[in-house]
């Protein structure tokens, strides 16, 4: 658990002095979003249909962008080799890394989202429910997105094979997170989507893992 | 002993080499004999549809390419798992071969559920069919993994980080199966005349089924003359395939 806690910390601390690189997926969230009204209308109609899918996509998108440098910096200046030397087992330490990778950009994430919601006309009583929504998916977004990191590590053009091999598997997240929010919208009760993103959030962060440290030890091999 | 022996020596790749172009022209005859009594069957023997008249008929390809495509994955990944967790180099050799074999045949599946579509919904897409859509991310899934499989110039080390992408497929697949399920009875709409299939009659379904059966024993067929190619490509420069080289097959 000291292990946890120690490398957590540190990649906060991390994110903090290269804040800009962390900041990057949130501007990109905000002008994706920003996009799509020139590309649609902006008919307030329009816009209040399509808000959900709007913005669940550049939540997902933006979440993807960030991840190329999850595990490479750390093999590029060799302190993954570290980590793999350390006595902890790589999946908690993976697991801290995720972690870490959320709370820099997952939480921001659910700050700016009322935001973008409120403009696409979403009603505010929605609002508490999205973010929940987010909440839920948000981690499961960063293991899926940590998985696809992890395989993609000492591969030079990674970046963009990560989003070919993760989003697929995102589907699912797409699915709940976008029924919550519809429900939301409609007045009704959102729990049984919640609890499905719950349970998808459980079922990734625990595997996930579990996963990325067994491509990350094949990729340094 | 003898079963330990086989397994043993099916590890080794000039033995399965044998093995796989012995197998071969059994596999590739029963094959194109089902397929012909299959399609004689499905296209003659049974009688048309009453509601979707002859165009039901193209359910004798959709259904069991649809089905290999899926079996397919399940097939690459268990063989990427024996492989990842024993480190059998032919297990990997298994999963490269099955991949785009699987990959095809989904394709195949997707052609011929747009082809049915056209006449049946009006459309050559239908995004409310869950089977479809769910068959499309599959398809997704196999070019993942044969494009991370490729982008490894160590073939060592992308066979086995693919076995990981592949194991993380093969769980996740069902996830998204039946999200995808959950989400199209949401948004059925009334457009689609969903044509629920009753009881099937048995001339019907006799040709499904062997048709099934020779699609499986297809994509079997296929995946072992790649995987005889995939091996010698593997084994090239060694003592063996060179002879084979100079003599020909025995």
């Amino acid at each position: 658990m000291n292990t946890f806690t120690s490398l957590f910390a540190r990649d906060l601390k991390l994110a903090a002095r290269r804040w800009s690189e962390f900041s990057t997926p949130l501007i990109f969230f905000l002008i994706v979003a920003s996009l799509f009204p020139f590309a649609l209308s902006p008919d307030a109609a329009t816009l209040r249909t399509v808000g959900t899918g709007v913005l669940w996509i550049s939540a997902l998108l933006s979440s993807l962008l960030a991840l190329d440098g999850l595990f490479r910096t750390d093999v590029d200046d060799g302190s993954m080799e570290q980590l793999l030397l350390s006595p902890a087992s790589l999946s908690l330490l993976v697991f801290a890394k995720i972690s870490a990778h959320w709370v820099v950009s997952g939480l921001p994430l659910l700050l700016l989202a009322p935001l973008v919601a409120l403009s696409f006309y979403l009603p505010p009583a929605a609002v508490p429910t999205l973010v929940l929504a987010l909440l839920l998916a948000t981690p499961t977004l960063s293991a899926l997105a940590a998985v696809g990191a992890a395989l993609t590590v000492t591969l030079r053009a990674g970046g963009g094979l990560i989003g070919l091999l993760v989003l697929p598997l995102t589907s699912p997240v797409l699915i709940f997170g976008t029924r919550a929010t519809d429900l939301a919208i409609h007045g009704e009760p959102a729990a049984g989507a919640l609890y499905l993103l719950g349970a998808l959030a459980a079922f990734c962060l625990s595997l996930a893992p579990l996963a990325a440290s067994a491509a990350i030890r094949v990729n340094l091999e | 002993m003898g079963i330990a022996r086989w397994f043993h020596q099916l590890a080794s790749p000039p033995y399965l080499f044998r093995l796989a172009g012995r197998l071969a022209p059994w596999l590739g005859i029963s094959a194109l004999a089902l397929l012909a009594v299959g399609t004689y069957g499905g296209l003659v023997l049974a009688p048309p549809d009453y509601l979707q008249g002859e165009g039901f008929r193209i359910i004798y390809v959709h259904v069991p390419s649809a089905y290999i495509g899926l079996m397919a994955y399940v097939v690459m990944a268990a063989a990427a798992a024996c492989g990842f967790i024993w480190r059998i180099k032919l297990a990997h050799a298994v999963a490269a071969s099955a991949a785009p074999v699987g990959a095809s045949f989904t394709f195949l599946a997707l052609v011929t559920g747009a082809v049915w579509g056209k006449p049946m919904w009006g459309t050559y897409w239908q995004w409310a069919d869950a089977r479809l859509v769910s068959e499309l991310v599959l398809f997704f899934l196999y070019l993942g993994y044969i494009l991370l499989r490729s982008s490894f110039d160590d073939r060592d080390k992308g066979d086995r980080v693919s076995a990981v992408l592949a194991v993380v497929g093969v769980v996740n697949v069902p996830i998204i199966h039946f999200s995808v399920e959950w989400w199209s009875t949401l948004h059925q709409g009334p457009t689609i005349a969903r044509l629920d299939a009753p009881s099937i009659t048995l001339d019907m379904l006799a040709p499904l089924l062997i048709m099934i059966a020779a699609y499986t024993l297809c994509f079997a067929w296929l995946v072992i003359r790649r995987l005889q190619a995939e091996i010698l490509e593997r084994e090239r420069g060694t003592r063996w395939v060179e002879r084979l080289a100079m003599e020909g097959p025995a």
